[in-house]
């Protein structure tokens, strides 16, 4: 009796063993299309970088609602490459060739996207990269969904030119690529628009840069000429808040000096005490508080997705949605996950904002966005003052240096190149 | 003796009269634009703020102050500072002052308490920079009128900032009536200022007489530009004597604005400072007296900033006494997790200073990430209470900000209060004598494992305090700690490991160094001439500014 106990225990542990690896066999066997997510999720970027992977995993979700791609489950593979750079190309090696992944989406900070560009090229996958950057780049195997520099500072600029009148300017930054290579564009534009050196100032500080006392006594000195003076702000990430504290501590409003900031959204304004910050601009593609019926609906998908009615949305997450949308109806397209063929495909691939209007993919890897200029209200959201009437197409290499305004980037043939002259008509390949 | 009486009598009666005079004037507009359009009452006016397009809402404010009705000051104060609702039920237009969690608002139109009401009921009716100036310069004017000087001051003020011929006229009448001397003072520099700009030679020289006298940044740039030339390098001005008055007088101001700028420039230092010896000293204890290199110390600090923030979350209508309350209750909870990692891990490490240091940074990254899990990645919001903001405004030059005055006067009293624990209570003589030598004070009995334990409560107590205060001037977030750890260290080691004096004056000569650096050399060169010198002198010195003497320090 006991041998016969143990031998049906046995077999019993057996059969159970045998099915579980059949199911596991059965999982394995229905194919699934894998997406890479390649947002740090620890270190200092995980402030900016673990929404965005959120943002991805409600995105293929909903997809997955929706029956999946090509009659297959879209499968997320999420990786942590912690703020650290050279682990960004680490962590996208190891997605393509160890995880097979069909595209990647990830990336926040333009030395990471550097840092990954080598690997991607060389493996020929896909990147879509959505967070507004310096330009001066367009890779054959990267996405740039986020605004080129025409789509977000120039007009920003302009605005302040012509409707706030602006006569002085003040361009501050953090030290790194961003700000120099966007503050460079900007001053070669003002110059052209007329604008005297001497009225231009020029500061850079450290990361998390925290003590503004003298650097805003200064704006103050400056901006006290006589003319309408106004910051153009490309400060990065935690520098804004003590930034933004000295100016309203040492009695600058917005009425008087205007701070128009391009790292300043949604995301971050809700771990501010925004008191100080009232009036000030931030120029983006999208805001949360634009009301039409698309973004109503985004919004309120993302509050059930994260079980949070206070999570706010933002630019970069909508560059994901409308990235993540171009590419499942690439892969329509063309068919396959192939990546040749889904970089063929992307090309003029639409797509609505959630803004309104209609998002295209063009033919040098960026997007058609409208620009938005809102003022930061008391409550953490940004009020449209301004917006273009039309959409800004992203242009890759800015027409106001004078070594990038002969280059051009087209994928399309017969040109199929991202760093093309059109003056001495050769593709300079990838040097940048 | 009649007269005198009767003087002050006849000045009322001209304001009054000067009043009726204006609102009657106002009433006549707002009498013909009846006529034109179809008849607008006030509440139909105070109604058509609701509207979305910005430049209708101008149109709407502009025919709101026409109305002479006291309560439209009330309404357009309301809409500047964000407090003017629409009732989304009802579409009436509502002022609502936060109340808990809830709203109590008032109707609009009359003042009228209308209850306690829910968040969703009300949005906002909101406005732009143009609006919000156009509406401070309407309040401005109305406030000209005022019986209180500081009121009539600030509107002159505001006034001031967009001087046009209509504004210069209110100013001139006010002129004649006006007796309080700081009100004064700024119309003659208004006047001063706008007379540069007469064709008559003796009223620009006149000018530039009363320019001379004034301590405003306004005269400085508008004598400075007397003295500019056009691009074919011809002066813009062509009155030679003009120029040669308005340079002699821009020398007279320059060598007081020279004062002003070195005290600003050693306030800024000292401010600089203050937060260094803040961040540091905590660091000066468990580092300085007991040579634990805690490499989680700036993640004691966090912890602080973090209570900071509960606390507040705790009570949300108490703010300034929510940031009192958080300093002993950061001390407690950055004091206890200290306790709790000194007997969980630092005392099996001593005399491992190399294990010690990767044990502890391990510590902070497991103290960081567990920050982030519970009160995500993003930054907190830590509200600066009232008294906190704005700045101390001495003169056009100088102006003090309060929050950096409150953190210098901080910091002194910490390092006080901390002096006065280790030299006069028992904790401070066991945490000397075990900090001298170990094994000696151990045979005189006392308890080294609970002073050690004891110690390192105190100085993440410390640091958790410093948070607090950190708080008010940067981001709460996970990373807040790292940023500071490497300052501590350099301030602790330039004032001399185990001296809490050294860490003072360290704090503030780098503060100050930084400051005096900073102007020409920019933020970031600042900061690199800064570390080199230090690296220079630990060469030379290396136990810092003020070393340990005798048998204790050679041990």
């Amino acid at each position: 009796m006991k041998k016969f106990l143990r031998k049906t225990g046995l077999t019993s542990v057996l059969s159970a063993l045998v099915l579980m690896t059949g199911t596991t066999a059965a999982v394995s066997a229905e194919e699934t299309i894998k997406v890479g997510i390649l947002h740090s999720l620890s270190g200092t970027m995980a402030i900016s970088e673990t929404t965005l992977k959120d943002t991805m995993l409600m995105l293929i979700a909903e997809q997955n609602k929706k029956g999946g791609l090509l009659g297959k489950k879209l499968e997320p593979v999420v990786v942590d490459p912690a703020s650290n750079w050279p682990l960004f190309a680490e962590k996208a090696r190891e997605l393509i060739t160890k995880e097979k992944v069909a595209s990647i989406f990830g990336c926040w900070t333009s030395v990471s996207r550097k840092s990954v560009l080598p690997v991607i090229e060389e493996l020929n996958s896909i990147l879509f990269y959505p967070v507004q950057y310096e330009g001066e780049e367009s890779s054959k195997n990267v996405f740039y969904t986020g605004a080129a520099p025409n789509q977000q500072a120039i007009p920003a600029i302009n605005y302040l030119m012509n409707d706030i009148k602006v006569k002085r300017w003040v361009l501050a930054g953090t030290d790194y690529v961003y700000p120099r290579t966007t503050n460079k564009i900007l001053e070669a534009y003002l110059k052209s628009k007329g604008v005297d050196a001497k009225d231009i100032m020029i500061n850079y500080t450290p990361f998390g840069h925290s003590d503004w006392q003298s650097i805003v006594a200064d704006i103050k000195k400056f901006g006290s000429a006589g003319k309408k003076t106004a910051v153009v702000s490309t400060i990065n990430g935690d520098a804004n808040i003590p930034f933004y504290k000295e100016l309203g501590n040492q009695g600058i409003s917005a009425e008087d000096i205007p701070v128009v900031a391009f790292s300043v959204g949604e995301e971050e304004l809700s771990g501010m005490d925004t008191k100080p910050l009232v009036g000030h601009m931030a120029a983006w593609n999208y805001f949360m508080s634009e009301d039409s019926t698309k973004n109503v609906a985004f919004i309120k998908q993302w509050h059930a997705y994260t079980k949070d009615p206070k999570r706010v949305t933002n630019d970069p997450m909508e560059a994901h949605y409308i990235g993540f949308n171009m590419w499942v109806k690439a892969v329509e397209k063309a068919g396959t996950t192939e990546s040749n063929a889904v970089q063929k495909a992307m090309i003029g691939i639409k797509f609505p904002n959630l803004t309104g209007g209609l998002a295209q993919m063009l033919p040098n890897h960026h997007l058609s966005k409208p620009v938005l200029i809102g003022e930061i209200q008391e409550d953490g959201q940004l009020f449209t003052v301004w917006q273009t009437n039309t959409l800004v197409k992203g242009d890759a290499w800015s027409d106001f240096l004078p070594e990038s305004k002969p280059i051009i980037a087209d994928w399309t043939a017969p040109i199929n190149c991202g760093n093309y002259n059109t003056n001495t008509k050769k593709c300079s390949g990838q040097n940048y | 003796m009649k007269d005198r009486v009767t003087y002050p009598v006849h000045i009322v009666f001209l304001i009054l009269m000067l009043c009726s005079f204006i609102s009657t004037s106002n009433a006549q507009i707002a009498q013909d634009d009846q006529i034109e359009q179809e008849k607008i009452t006030f509440s139909t006016a105070v109604s058509k703020l609701k509207v979305r397009s910005l430049s209708a809402k101008g149109t709407a404010i502009e025919q709101l102050v026409q109305f002479d009705n006291p309560q439209k000051i009330v309404i357009l104060q309301a809409l500047v500072d964000g407090k003017l609702f629409e009732d989304r039920e009802n579409g009436q237009i509502v002022i609502a002052e936060k109340k808990a969690e809830k709203f109590s608002i008032e109707l609009a139109e009359s003042g009228k308490n209308i209850g306690l009401v829910d968040n969703s009921v009300i949005k906002k009716i909101r406005i732009n920079n143009r609006l919000r100036s156009k509406i401070r310069n309407i309040i401005a004017e109305i406030r000209l009128n005022s019986a209180d000087p500081d009121q009539r001051l600030q509107a002159v003020k505001m006034l001031s900032k967009s001087i046009n011929p209509a504004s210069l006229k209110i100013l001139k009448t006010l002129a004649e009536t006006e007796k309080d001397s700081d009100v004064l003072d700024k119309l003659q520099l208004i006047f001063a200022l706008d007379s540069l700009n007469s064709s008559d030679r003796t009223i620009r020289l006149k000018g530039i007489e009363t320019l001379k006298q004034k301590t405003s940044l306004k005269a400085v740039n508008r004598l400075q530009a007397l003295q500019e030339k056009n691009s074919e390098g011809q002066f813009i001005e062509p009155d030679a004597e003009i120029r040669k008055q308005a340079k002699s007088a821009l020398v007279k101001i320059q060598s007081r604005l020279q004062f002003y700028h070195v005290t600003e420039t050693i306030f800024f230092g000292l401010s600089l400072g203050a937060v260094l010896v803040l961040a540091a000293i905590g660091l000066a204890i468990t580092f300085g007296v007991m040579g634990v290199i805690n490499m989680a110390h700036g993640e004691m600090m966090m912890l602080g900033a973090y209570t900071t923030y509960v606390m507040q979350q705790i009570m949300p209508n108490h703010i300034a006494l929510s940031l009192l309350l958080s300093i002993p209750a950061a001390f407690m909870v950055s004091g206890l997790v200290g306790i709790g990692i000194e007997r969980g891990i630092i005392r099996h490490l001593y005399g491992r200073p190399l294990e010690t240091l990767l044990a502890t940074f391990g510590v902070s990254l497991v103290l960081q990430q567990a920050v982030r899990s519970i009160f995500s990645p993003l930054n907190r919001s830590v509200i600066t209470p009232e008294f906190m903001s704005g700045s101390w405004q001495i003169n056009d030059f100088l102006s003090l900000t309060w929050n950096r005055l409150y953190i210098l006067v901080f910091c002194l009293l910490v390092f006080t209060f901390l002096l006065q624990i280790l030299k006069r209570t028992r904790l401070g003589l066991e945490v000397r004598a075990v900090s001298q030598n170990r094994n000696m004070a151990k045979a005189m009995g006392i308890p080294t494992a609970r002073v050690d334990a004891m110690t390192f409560g105190l100085g993440s107590g410390i640091a958790g305090v410093a948070g607090v205060a950190l708080s008010q001037i940067t981001n709460v977030g996970p990373n807040l700690g790292q940023s500071y750890i490497v300052d501590c260290f350099m301030v602790v080691v330039f004032g001399g490991v185990g001296n809490l004096w050294g860490t003072l004056v360290a704090g503030f000569s780098l503060g100050i160094a930084n400051k005096v650096l900073e102007p020409f050399a920019g933020a970031v060169l600042a900061k690199i001439l800064v570390l080199i010198f230090i690296i220079l002198f630990i060469q030379k010195r290396p136990r810092g500014l003020f070393p340990q003497k005798g048998r204790a320090a050679e041990s």
